[in-house]
């Protein structure tokens, strides 16, 4: 078979089913990933109190890392080092990386809370088949949703240590091995991130909009849309494919009722049950399986938001130059007037000194001494805004074209895995049928 | 020779046999069963005498494990011999229908549907072809077109005749207009094969098949109904025979069994019936969202550059999964259901039978009784009626058994069939869908390898 085959039939079999990096980021640049191996092997149950001092139950996860050293035939590997965090602190990491790095695609979290659409599946299949016992769980203790999380979560880890920039912060690095909190509120990046909270959700018009990021907003929209729409169309289908599968089941018991009336064709009846039921149970392994598809095709929803956060920032920037250059050359056209003694642009120091008088000689040379000031403040800070625009789109438009190279290699192999499910479904079915075929023809 | 005779045997539950004298009446596209592969039926001709038979073979002609054999080229008996495998389940069969090999020669065909237009009515009418060696028969060959009313009338004539014999049902007679299309070409093939079903039976039956309302059937130009005939309920048949009024004490030990296996039976076939039809239901619903599913994969492609085609790969995978999905829920309509039902009216009949046994014995226990009474009181002899109601009796319970001998092998095979034709069917579906999945496999990795040596390029 082919080594792509190997390599995905190996990730797949892993315990976590979640694509590994794909191997040419891992290589490129010193990311931590060549230092360092990152699971998030566990969750665990905690109560406490929280900060209104009310009882809560919440769910830890625990990471391991150890130096990504390779291992001497029959030695064993180091002991890994360990420690538990929690959902809320993946967030606040989050947060920090998306304020200091505006300019890159920050890789999103799993989602935070059950959604309705998976309450709705799993109460869907308790009541209408009543052949699988899902234990209903209306917080985000439920063992299926926390293990998906458990995944994500690695995979987030994963992906942020293998970003030739991300790898490098300090910052993520604690959040990894030892006390980080501290560390995060020292640089002071939670006024950053209101600040920015703030201003990203202000309306503004940029007067000239860069076309490349005007093309790429508008894709991730596309994107976002067709990824939705593509989750929640999987979701119905998989939901009918479970319906076929489970009334098969019932083919197993009335065959094994009318096996015990017949003679010579009862023993092949009662064996073609066995197999009927062997296939309605099978779809529930199949379908889960398959939600590790919909897990990646849902990071790449959320990867639209966060690829959008960098548009909008960049907007912001561009907007902010925009009001610099606007707000100098208004200064500029000020201090023409004020030299040639022409009224053009409305000042109220000029209406009030054409409704009180002339000023003096002084009180103008002085007034032009100030704007000469504030022009040239304006000039540097339209030079700084215009390098701080141009550094922004070049890094940014650098980690777009990494994350556009990772996108369509990810989901490609999503789509190659996928396949490979659905190949896996259906030679499963052809064998459960033969078997059942050949217990027809020994009827 | 035995060995060979009986392979022959095994596959002509999937050929038609020709007699050899005129040459080979090819019916069309009817075959002895409805053939597991659906679709086309392509007919290939062999001819060769063994003994006194041709044999014809179509296209595909699978052993009971399910070896399909090649085509084969017209070949000496020996050949075909060698070339063929024999296992003991072969032979097992062989002999069941050896006997009744040896004797057949009555063959008959029900194809060639026709719809006729008149002032009064539109009817469709079908061809039926016999060839026969018999003598009972003018001639060795016929060719009449007969309507549904027809096969009713023949039936209804059946039952009447041989009142202790097993018929064999004929399909729903009645369907809801506007619910079911009578004229739909899926509607006419599967009444056809139903039709062809019943007259097969029927000329396969010992003694049904030496009716001279059949022989009239079969041979007649135009068919001379006694009339009155729509007026002929099953109803009105069986006030006939219940008229003595004679209660049955008990019945004996084997009818009960068999009273007892045909409702457990009929139980079970309602069952299988209804997961069919719920199998096909959700299928159906299954298939719709599939649809959407492939469109939605089409979208994404027009706004991607890279992944343009991998995701019409996997838009195009999905169409023929939903293709292939269609032909199994179709074929599970009109070829597993309909002769699911048959199978019920099957038990119908055989419970009439059995109710009509009983009525036979009441009548004779009833007049026994009487006369026996008659007797002690005034030494009166028991009548010659008493005793031909005693014959009378004792050749419907040995024409019942024989019959339910025959019913119940006929049943095993026709399940056999049925079941694993279906599982063939499901086969065939999950064999295009893997096909269809692993060619995007390679298209995607082709890509990629492409990929992989342009970047080290």
């Amino acid at each position: 078979s082919p080594p792509l085959y190997d390599h995905l039939f190996s990730c797949l079999s892993k315990e976590n089913l979640i694509p590994c990096p794909h191997p040419s980021m891992v290589e490129k640049g010193t990311n931590l990933l060549r230092k360092m191996e990152i699971n998030v092997v566990e969750a665990e149950k905690r109560t406490g109190k929280n900060t209104v001092n009310m009882q809560e139950t919440y769910t830890v996860y625990l990471i391991e890392t150890r130096p990504a050293e390779t291992v001497p035939e029959g030695g064993t590997p180091a002991t890994p080092d360990t420690l538990w965090r929690r959902y809320s602190e993946f967030e606040l990491l989050r947060t920090y990386l998306l304020v200091t790095y505006p300019y890159i695609v920050i890789p999103p979290l799993p989602e935070k809370r059950v959604s309705d659409a998976y309450l709705e599946g799993k109460v869907k299949n308790l009541y209408k088949f009543k052949f699988v016992w899902h234990k209903l769980s209306a917080d985000n203790l439920d063992p299926d949703f926390v293990e998906r999380r458990r995944g994500g979560l690695e995979n987030f880890l994963l992906r942020v240590a293998s970003h030739s920039v991300l790898s490098n912060d300090e910052i993520f690095f604690h959040f990894l091995t030892e006390g980080w909190r501290e560390r995060v509120l020292e640089t002071g990046f939670q006024d950053k991130a209101d600040s920015r909270l703030k201003s990203l959700s202000a309306m503004f018009r940029v007067k000239n909009p860069d076309k490349r990021f005007t093309a790429l907003k508008h894709y991730c929209d596309e994107l976002n849309t067709v990824i939705s729409q593509l989750l929640r169309v999987r979701a119905r289908v998989a939901d009918r494919l479970y319906g076929v599968y489970k009334v098969h089941g019932n083919y197993g018991r009335v065959f094994s009722e009318w096996s015990a009336i017949e003679k010579e064709m009862g023993d092949g009846l009662q064996s073609a049950g066995h197999h009927m039921d062997t296939y309605a149970a099978s779809i529930d392994d199949i379908l889960e399986e398959e939600e590790h598809y919909a897990d990646q095709l849902k990071e790449y929803l959320f990867y639209t938001d966060a690829v959008r956060s960098v548009c909008r920032k960049h907007e912001l920037i561009q907007y902010e130059l925009e009001m610099a250059a606007q707000d100098l050359t208004h200064k500029k056209q000020q201090k023409e007037e004020l030299a040639t003694g022409t009224v053009r642009v409305f000042s109220l120091k000029g209406m009030t000194s054409k409704l009180f008088g002339q000023e003096s000689q002084e009180q103008r040379e002085s007034r032009l001494a100030a704007l000469e000031q504030s022009i040239q403040e304006g000039e540097e800070a339209v030079k700084e805004k215009n390098t701080e625009c141009q550094e922004f789109v070049r890094t940014a438009w650098e980690d777009i074209e990494r994350f556009k190279e990772q996108k369509d290699k990810d989901l490609r192999e999503a789509l190659i895995s996928y396949a490979i499910m659905q190949i896996s479904m259906c030679k499963k079915g052809i064998q459960v049928w033969s078997n059942a075929k050949e217990c027809f023809n020994k009827m | 020779m035995l060995h060979f005779s009986s392979l022959i045997h095994h596959s002509l539950r999937k050929t038609r046999v020709v007699s050899d004298d005129a040459g080979c009446v090819c019916g069309g596209s009817s075959l002895n069963r409805s053939s597991i592969d659906g679709g086309k039926q392509l007919h290939h001709h062999q001819h060769q005498s063994i003994s006194s038979l041709s044999v014809a073979f179509p296209t595909e002609v699978a052993l009971t494990n399910g070896t399909p054999m090649e085509t084969l080229s017209p070949a000496s008996a020996s050949s075909l011999f060698n070339r063929l495998q024999l296992d003991d389940d072969l032979e097992a069969d062989g002999r069941d229908l050896y006997a009744s090999m040896e004797t057949r020669d009555l063959f008959v065909t029900v194809d060639d549907p026709k719809k006729h237009v008149s002032t009064m009515e539109t009817y469709i009418t079908y061809r039926v072809s016999t060839k026969t060696s018999r003598i009972e028969f003018d001639l060795p060959e016929y060719c009449v077109r007969r309507r549904y009313q027809d096969f009713d009338w023949l039936r209804i004539k059946l039952e009447d005749s041989q009142p202790t014999h097993l018929i064999p049902p004929l399909p729903e007679k009645f369907v809801m207009k506007g619910v079911v299309d009578r004229f739909s070409e899926e509607f006419v093939e599967t009444r056809m094969k139903a039709l062809d079903k019943f007259l097969k039976r029927v000329a396969d039956h010992p003694v049904l098949s030496f009716n001279p309302h059949l022989n009239a059937f079969l041979t007649a130009k135009d068919l001379n109904k006694r009339q009155g005939l729509a007026l002929l309920t099953k109803v009105g048949e069986s006030v006939k025979h219940v008229a003595g009024g004679y209660k049955l004490r008990a019945r004996p030990a084997e009818f009960c069994a068999m009273g007892e296996y045909l409702d457990t039976f009929s139980l079970k076939l309602g069952t299988i019936d209804r997961i069919a039809q719920r199998i096909i239901k959700e299928q159906s619903e299954y298939l719709t969202e599939l649809r959407e599913y492939g469109t939605v994969y089409s979208s994404w492609a027009g706004s991607e550059q890279e992944l343009r085609r991998p995701l019409e790969g996997v838009a195009a995978c999905v169409t023929t999964c939903c293709g292939a999905l269609e032909e199994l829920s179709d074929n599970m309509s009109q070829d597993f259901l309909p002769v699911l039902r048959e199978y019920v009216l099957y038990v119908e009949s055989m419970k009439n039978v059995l109710r009509k046994r009983d009525q036979s014995q009441a009548e004779y226990e009833g007049r026994l009784e009487a006369a026996v009474l008659r007797k002690q009181e005034d030494r009166t002899p028991i009548p010659m009626e008493v005793e031909k109601c005693q014959d009378k009796m004792e050749c419907f319970n040995a024409d019942l058994k024989a019959d339910w001998e025959r019913w119940q092998s006929n049943k095993r095979q026709d399940f056999k069939q049925l079941l694993t034709g279906m599982a063939d069917k499901n086969i065939n579906y999950y064999e295009k869908c893997q096909a269809a999945w692993e060619s995007l496999i390679t298209l995607l990795q082709d890509r990629q390898t492409e990929d992989k040596t342009s970047e080290t390029n």
